[in-house]
């Protein structure tokens, strides 16, 4: 592994960089590909698919049964809607429940008579009902009021803690993107969706704002005492923070994603749909785009919106002057290869003695 | 010299946090010695299955329920069950007019009261008061006869023959309430189903203990002008507290005007029209007498309250009267909807991602690695020891969701190590010796892992108090692993990087430590000593803020080499060997 902390080396020093500041357009016009195609190609299949938990559904509870097993339900249930995952429970001790979205009659009557010949009782021990949500419109109102209360104060705290209300905009644009795209790609698939995902979704929100707060405390670190004196651009020192933490960015995002991906496989591959697959889907897919926006849209973001300050373009013209006056002193060539230098040849080379 | 505070440092943390397992582990026995506890988390609804009762609302004769009511219903029983802890029950309606709550368990008569009592409280003056006949209280055999007595004359007038001026006036006693009061048994059901009467009219019913009945003027208050509730032991006169438990009531603008209007009326009063009485789902609590009048908009309501009730019936105030009561229609056990199937896959899942962990921490990390591993294990054995304690101390249960939580908890967890382990390699990668890269590095380190934590615990609070239901469950996940992260990384994980950094192990920076210097493109200048191969040298005491400046890009480099104002000290290949 030598190589990859060779690569992290390379990054801290400069001696490689990637050039992701200066690049933002590029950045903002994928950013806005993806959201777009992420807010309306779920639409175009048919908007998203809300649970039972979400909708209420239909339900049906046989009872008197001599032997509580649950599998000739799932079996009923597949034999009329075979895309519908039922949600079934043994009730007492001669019960089975079973919940499924809601049907029409017509369906509804079918599982019933299913139900009641694959547990070989009379059809009048089924019993059909409609049930409400049991995730109503009063915990997604208050988890709405709840999370916009957050982002109300956690826009604070990072505006103080930044000292610049700049970089609280650019991490809540950034959290955006990453919502938007968890949903997106949760809404392509044709998921759907459980209040397992939901959690999952605010899990990601969590993860995002982390992720993000972690490199703006390296750019925080490397432009606070960005004086006259310093010989970057100010969008420069942004680009050098980001690619000293590329390391601990991709470490981080592969150490929290891995047991997601173990889930996510288990859970989509052995067991088929449900839980399991719900909730790591929407955190894998989170982890990764939430890695992403913080490099290549929070930060980009951040170094424009301050772009503009006066005291910021009187330094990068400065820097860009001394800079044009130099690459007439040194030879064209040496300006284009940039590792031709002594320097970088020279870190290098010991790292591999 | 100096060389020894940092251990002593590292040994102290160390110790605390050996307190604070102990302290755990001591706590959680104690639950399961004298409460009841367990050593494992209890599981939720989905994974271990519960109760399901199914609630039908108690309706009088051509009275009917609307779908807004069930909402409404739906909505203050999970406010109700979530202010007894963090269960994550499932409530929906079922057909036109049933409640099915879901509960894990197995609840008790407390628990179903608490969910099904409607809670309607109402303020109401006393006008005639009565020892009820011993016979309600004594048994069956002495109210057998009497029996026939409960059918009241409809001859008599039941208008009152001289308008009523306020609330307190004994004009309200027709003589048809004077003959029901009279024949009214306290012990009978079919009393106690009669004893409903619009809020404008008086009231014939018995306290709830059955030793009284009353006569009780119009409803003057009710439970909607209540603001806030609360329970508490209550003070006597001299300001002591004593052993009895009350309802401490806060009214809002109309309730507190209100109150204030009904206190200085029945103030004068004698008899037992000098009392008002406190109306819950139709039986008296309490029938106080004014002593004072109160204009403060606050009251306390005494009865024979324990603890346990006294907080139900604050919670019922605070989160408002259900919009009709409901009985019990059926409680059975249902099985989890989930199964073991897909614990044991998420289990499995938990157990390769660890695995997967551990080899990509150790390809990283070389040995650091292992610190990373047994971080990870001691916030694992935290965790589980927190997660009990809350199972048995405030009914929180690990959902499928929430076992999700506390595997994504791992990378948050381990992303505290490797902001630190990148920290310390930089301060290596300047040509520090480890001891003071590792010092240096964590001043950094732990800026940044507290920060980035502060975000999270906030998201924590904010939704744990606001959000109901699944989301609080959420919430608390989050709040605990957040902690239990900073508590991993600041005792744990910093004082063995202290201690290892000793070894001759890591502080040769051998090549499988995962600190190597030379691996990190220091340049070794003798044992434990490196430079930096960069002009790094010649700031090394601008301290933090300067050092940026030394992480140059290549195209700044050479511009700062052209500066003439900014001399760069030579770079020559001669550096590397």
């Amino acid at each position: 592994m030598a190589s990859f902390s060779q690569f992290g080396n390379d990054l801290y020093t400069g001696e490689r960089s990637f050039n992701i500041v200066a690049k933002r357009k590029l950045w903002y016009t994928i950013a806005l590909i993806m959201v777009l195609s992420a807010a309306i190609v779920p639409f175009l299949r048919g908007g998203y698919h809300f649970g039972i938990e979400f909708r209420g559904g239909s339900e049906f509870q046989v009872a008197g049964l001599a032997k509580l097993d649950t599998a000739p339900a799932a079996a009923a249930v597949a034999s009329v809607v075979p895309k519908q995952i039922p949600r079934i429970s043994t009730v007492g001790t001669r019960g089975v429940r079973v919940q499924t979205d809601q049907l029409t009659d017509t369906a509804s009557d079918q599982v019933k008579n299913a139900l009641a010949a694959n547990y070989k009782v009379p059809v009048s021990s089924v019993s059909a009902s409609f049930i409400g949500p049991s995730w109503g419109a009063d915990i997604t109102g208050q988890a709405l009021r709840g999370l916009v209360i957050f982002l109300v104060l956690v826009a604070i705290v990072m505006a103080l803690y930044f000292r610049t209300w700049k970089m609280s905009v650019a991490a809540l644009v950034a959290l955006l993107h990453d919502l938007v795209l968890t949903a997106g790609v949760y809404g392509i698939l044709g998921f759907e969706v459980t209040p397992a995902a939901v959690i999952g979704f605010l899990t990601i929100l969590g993860y995002s704002l982390y992720d993000t707060v972690v490199v703006f405390d390296k750019i925080r670190e490397n432009t606070s005492n960005n004086g006259d004196s310093s010989p970057r651009t100010f969008a420069e020192s942004v680009n050098l923070a980001v690619n000293q933490t590329l390391v601990r960015s991709i470490n981080t995002s592969v150490v929290a994603m891995l047991p997601v991906a173990a889930i996510l496989f288990i859970g989509a591959v052995i067991l088929g749909a449900g839980t399991l697959r719900d909730i790591s889907l929407a955190l894998f897919i989170g982890i990764l785009v939430g890695t992403y926006s913080t490099i290549f849209i929070a930060a980009p973001l951040y170094a424009h919106l301050r772009s503009g300050e006066e005291a910021i373009v009187r330094h990068t013209k400065k820097v860009l002057v001394a800079r044009r006056a130099s690459s007439v002193a040194t030879t064209p060539a040496e300006s284009v290869i940039g590792t031709g230098t002594g320097t970088g040849a020279g870190s290098s080379a010991s790292a591999k003695s | 010299m100096a060389r020894s505070t940092p251990v002593k440092k590292a040994w102290r943390s160390l110790t605390w946090l050996l307190v604070i397992i102990i302290a755990l582990v001591g706590l959680n026995g104690a639950q399961v010695l004298f409460a009841g506890g367990a050593w494992a988390p209890k599981l939720a609804l989905d994974l271990e299955g519960g109760t399901q009762i199914v609630l039908e609302p108690q309706l009088t004769a051509g009275q009917t329920v609307s779908a807004e009511q069930l909402t409404q219903a739906v909505s203050i029983i999970r406010q109700r069950i979530d202010a007894s802890g963090v269960s994550e029950s499932e409530i929906n309606t079922q057909g036109s007019q049933n409640i099915v709550v879901s509960i894990p368990g197995k609840p008790n008569q407390d628990t179903l009261d608490r969910i099904k009592s409607s809670a309607k409280l109402e303020f109401r003056p006393v006008l005639v008061t009565d020892v009820a006949p011993v016979a309600a209280v004594g048994g069956k055999g002495a109210s057998a006869s009497p029996s026939p007595a409960a059918v009241v004359d409809p001859n008599l007038p039941s208008t009152p023959s001289v308008k009523p001026t306020d609330g307190s006036d004994i004009n309200y006693v027709t003589p048809a309430l004077q003959a029901k009061f009279t024949t009214f048994d306290c012990a009978s059901k079919a009393g106690l189903a009669t004893n409903l009467a619009p809020a404008a009219e008086p009231l014939v019913t018995c306290d709830t203990s059955g030793a009284y009945k009353y006569i009780l003027g119009p409803v003057e208050i009710s439970g909607q002008n209540i603001s806030d509730a609360s329970n508490s032991l209550v003070a006597n006169s001299q300001g002591a507290t004593s052993n009895t438990w009350g309802v401490n009531l806060v009214f809002d603008a109309v309730g507190t005007k209100k109150f204030s209007d009904v206190t200085t009326r029945i103030f004068p009063l004698t008899g037992a029209r000098h009392q008002f009485a406190v109306v819950l789902d139709g039986r008296v609590i309490t029938a106080p007498t004014a002593n004072a009048v109160i204009s403060n908009g606050k009251a306390q309501i005494t009865g024979s309250f324990t603890q346990e009730s006294s907080k139900t019936l604050a919670n019922q105030l605070k989160f408002g009267a259900l919009p009709i009561g409901f009985k019990v229609q059926s409680s059975e056990i249902i099985s989890a909807t989930l199964g073991d199937s897909q614990l044991q896959a998420g289990l499995l899942a938990g157990l390769i991602g660890l695995i997967l962990v551990v080899i990509y921490s150790l390809i990283q990390y070389r040995t650091l690695g292992a610190v990373t591993i047994a971080s990870l294990v001691v916030s694992a054995v935290i965790t589980y020891l927190f997660v009990t304690l809350l199972s048995s101390r405030d009914g929180y249960r690990l959902s499928l969701a929430g076992v999700a939580g506390l595997i994504v908890a791992i990378g948050i967890t381990a992303d505290s190590f490797i902001v630190y382990f990148e920290r310390i390699r930089d301060e290596l990668r300047e040509g520090r010796g480890l001891e003071s890269a590792i010092e240096t590095g964590w001043k950094r380190a732990i800026r940044t892992i507290i920060a980035s934590d502060t975000v999270n615990f906030l998201a924590a609070v904010i939704l744990f108090i606001l959000a109901v239901g699944n989301v609080r469950g959420f919430a608390l996940t989050l709040g605990l692993t957040t902690i239990i992260d900073l508590i991993v990384v600041i005792l744990f994980t910093h004082p063995m990087l202290r201690l290892l950094g000793r070894t001759r192990f890591f502080s040769e920076g051998h090549r499988f430590s995962g600190l190597d210097p030379r691996a990190l493109g220091a340049v070794y200048r003798g044992r434990a000593q490196f430079r930096a191969p960069m002009a790094a040298m010649q700031s090394r005491s601008g301290g933090s803020a300067r050092e940026a400046a030394k992480r140059q890009t290549i195209a700044e480099r050479k511009a700062a080499a052209a500066l003439p104002e900014k001399p760069v000290t030579p770079r020559t290949k001669g550096n590397d060997s």
